[in-house]
């Protein structure tokens, strides 16, 4: 398409503006050098307490001098040196002091952009945006903008990545958003008081700190043992009610908008179409409330929550939005392996469940924490058979169907005859089901 | 966005969703090079190990004990057969809109991977394949779990295939 008037396009193309990032950006590694030093003196404190001492006030000074400069100096300069640029096609990153690194990002393969504020960053006024694209590593996010330059920041990459003309892509401005959910935090702190993690740390914590005591009598090697087990308790728990606190769910034309923390605010956007799969997660202790936990998969994408915790209703009409055609099959439709699967699997087989329809590729799993994972055809990279020679005894096979974020969703224990079937007809369905999926640029 | 020119969904159409292409697929397996040439290493890895195990101990400790090599030796009988079932079981097929990979004795594997979906066909061919003649071919998706690699092929046939499968990629291609 853009072939024949590539010439035309370099002659006539805009000066492309390039831009620096947040004067405070120097400031970011600043305490990297202090947590080096009261690491040091923590963990060795007799030998901190001697060199302190032995420390002259001359000393001191000097060496302040001589290291506070530097390490500004070093800060102004990998500041000074970090360019971006919007292109009409790109966003273009230039970076390094001694290695140099350019990254160019292409808009049509945004998968996902999260702006995201650390509390230090809020208090500074800055944010962190960060591109979603595969193959693309922490070093290629934009850290820091100033908030409001993120946020239009943001929204002109959306407008030039959904298709609207170049010219006009800055004076789009932000989609307006609808809000479809927010998780209430008592809610919130409910559905993580019954999560099984935090409960199974402390009474690990309960049993094993008891018996260390009495085996050894030292307190460094129980408090060894308690201060990992309690801090995974808590990053289980008090962790993840501070990340996922005011969980806010969002419908623009741009896409999902996803917000949530409590200390640390993160705004992510996922654009049309890039959901590659879902997930329904049903943990024990909370279906009696009816409630399930919902993830996503998207290409090159770190976060994969798309709603911590919400009724079973309320969902599925979500999953319906996320990913459009599709309905999530009642439990009723999901068809368990043949009864022999008992000898490959005993017990939990009974947990396994398939259901093809239309639109989505459906596997349930788990007897007491339950999975359901939704794949649309459309999403299908590729689809694979596999029998190990006990399942080929009992006459059953795995179909393992691949998606592009690099996750596989699994039949588990089908009937060998209707797996061979599920791989030729599946294969058959992800073709047809791609050919009226959206395209990338989702305005256009 | 689209899957491919009229004519090619009109084929695709005819050849009806159930059964592609009129049946069974047409399978290819693969030239005999590939056997000879894990054989041969076979031979000689498990040929010198073989020799060491006899002549260590039956120098060493007594010639009864050489009996040692009667292990190794076990093992390469038992390889030469299983490399055959193994290379047997390799085959292949081009369909009109994917390309199937069957493999495996006990565990069985197979493949399906849509043309539209490659993001990247690789020819490669090691020091020991390129001695013996042979390339594999290996299709990369978006998916690094698509483990879809034709090994052993003749280098032209492994080019061919290449070249199909980037053209039929071209036309069929789809986002992710």
């Amino acid at each position: 398409m853009t072939a024949p008037d590539v010439q035309g396009d370099v002659r006539d193309r805009p000066p492309v503006t390039e831009r620096r990032l947040h004067p405070v950006t120097p400031l970011r590694r600043a305490w990297a050098p202090v947590a080096v030093l009261i690491g040091w003196a923590l963990h060795d404190p007799d030998q901190a307490q001697r060199q302190l001492t032995r420390l002259t006030t001359t000393t001191l000074l000097i060496g302040l001098a001589v290291l506070i400069p530097a390490a500004a100096l070093y800060g102004f300069l990998t500041w000074w040196f970090t360019h971006f640029a919007v292109t009409e096609s790109e966003l273009r990153i230039r970076t390094g002091l001694l290695f140099r690194r350019t990254a160019h990002i292409r808009l049509e393969r945004i998968q996902a952009i999260d702006v995201t504020q650390p509390l230090l960053a809020r208090v500074a006024g800055v944010a962190k945006l960060k591109l979603d694209v595969i193959g693309t590593d922490k070093k290629d996010e934009l850290a820091f903008l100033g908030a409001g330059e993120a946020r239009a920041l943001r929204a002109e990459l959306l407008a030039r990545a959904a298709g609207f003309a170049p010219e006009t892509a800055h004076q789009v401005g932000e989609a307006p958003s609808r809000q479809m959910l927010r998780v209430p935090p008592g809610v919130l702190a409910v559905s993580l008081l019954l999560t099984g993690a935090t409960w199974g740390w402390l009474i690990v914590a309960g049993v094993v700190v008891p018996l260390l005591w009495t085996a050894t009598h030292s307190l460094w090697t129980v408090l060894a043992a308690a201060v990992p087990m309690l801090g995974a308790a808590g990053a289980s728990s008090v962790g993840r009610f501070v990340a996922e606190y005011d969980w806010t769910l969002g419908e623009s034309p741009d896409g999902l908008r996803i917000d949530h923390g409590l200390l640390d605010r993160a705004h992510g956007t996922v654009p049309p179409g890039r959901v590659q799969a879902v997930r329904l997660v049903e943990p024990l202790l909370w279906r009696r409330r009816g409630w399930v936990r919902v993830e996503l998969d998207v290409a090159g994408s770190s976060n994969s929550l798309l709603l911590p915790v919400a009724p079973r209703e309320l969902a599925e009409s979500v999953v319906a939005r996320v990913l459009p055609g599709v309905n999530v099959p009642p439990r009723e439709a999901f068809a368990r392996p043949p009864r022999r699967a008992r000898w490959c699997v005993p017990l939990w087989w009974r947990g396994y469940g398939l259901a093809v329809t239309d639109a989505v590729f459906a596997t349930r799993r788990g007897l007491l924490r339950r999975s359901l994972s939704l794949v649309p055809h459309a999403k299908v990279q590729s689809v694979r058979l596999a029998q190990g020679p006990w399942q080929r005894a009992r006459g059953v096979a795995h179909v393992h169907v691949d998606t592009g974020a690099n996750k596989s969703v699994t039949a588990h224990l089908r009937d060998a005859g209707e797996a061979a079937a599920l791989l030729r007809s599946q294969a058959e369905r992800s073709r047809t089901g791609r050919r009226d999926a959206r395209p990338d640029r989702w305005m256009a | 966005m689209e899957t491919g020119s009229p004519h090619e969904t009109g084929t695709a159409a005819t050849s009806g969703p159930a059964v592609p292409d009129g049946g069974e697929p047409v399978w290819i397996a693969l030239p005999p090079g590939l056997l000879r040439m894990r054989r041969l290493l076979l031979v000689v890895w498990l040929g010198l190990l073989t020799l060491a195990a006899g002549l260590v101990p039956g120098l060493l400790a007594g010639p009864g004990w050489a009996a040692f090599a009667l292990l190794p030796l076990a093992l390469l009988l038992w390889g030469w057969v299983l490399l055959e079932r193994n290379w047997r079981s390799w085959r292949y097929a081009e369909r009109a809109d994917d390309l199937l990979i069957s493999r495996g004795v006990l565990w069985r594997r197979e493949t399906v991977v849509p043309y539209g979906r490659m993001q990247l066909v690789e020819v490669t061919s090691g020091p020991a394949e390129r001695h013996f003649g042979l390339a594999s071919v290996q299709l990369h998706t978006a998916a690094a779990a698509t483990d879809a690699t034709i090994p052993g092929l003749d280098p032209a046939e492994a080019e061919r295939l290449r070249d199909r499968l980037t053209e039929l990629g071209e036309a069929r291609s789809a986002g992710l």
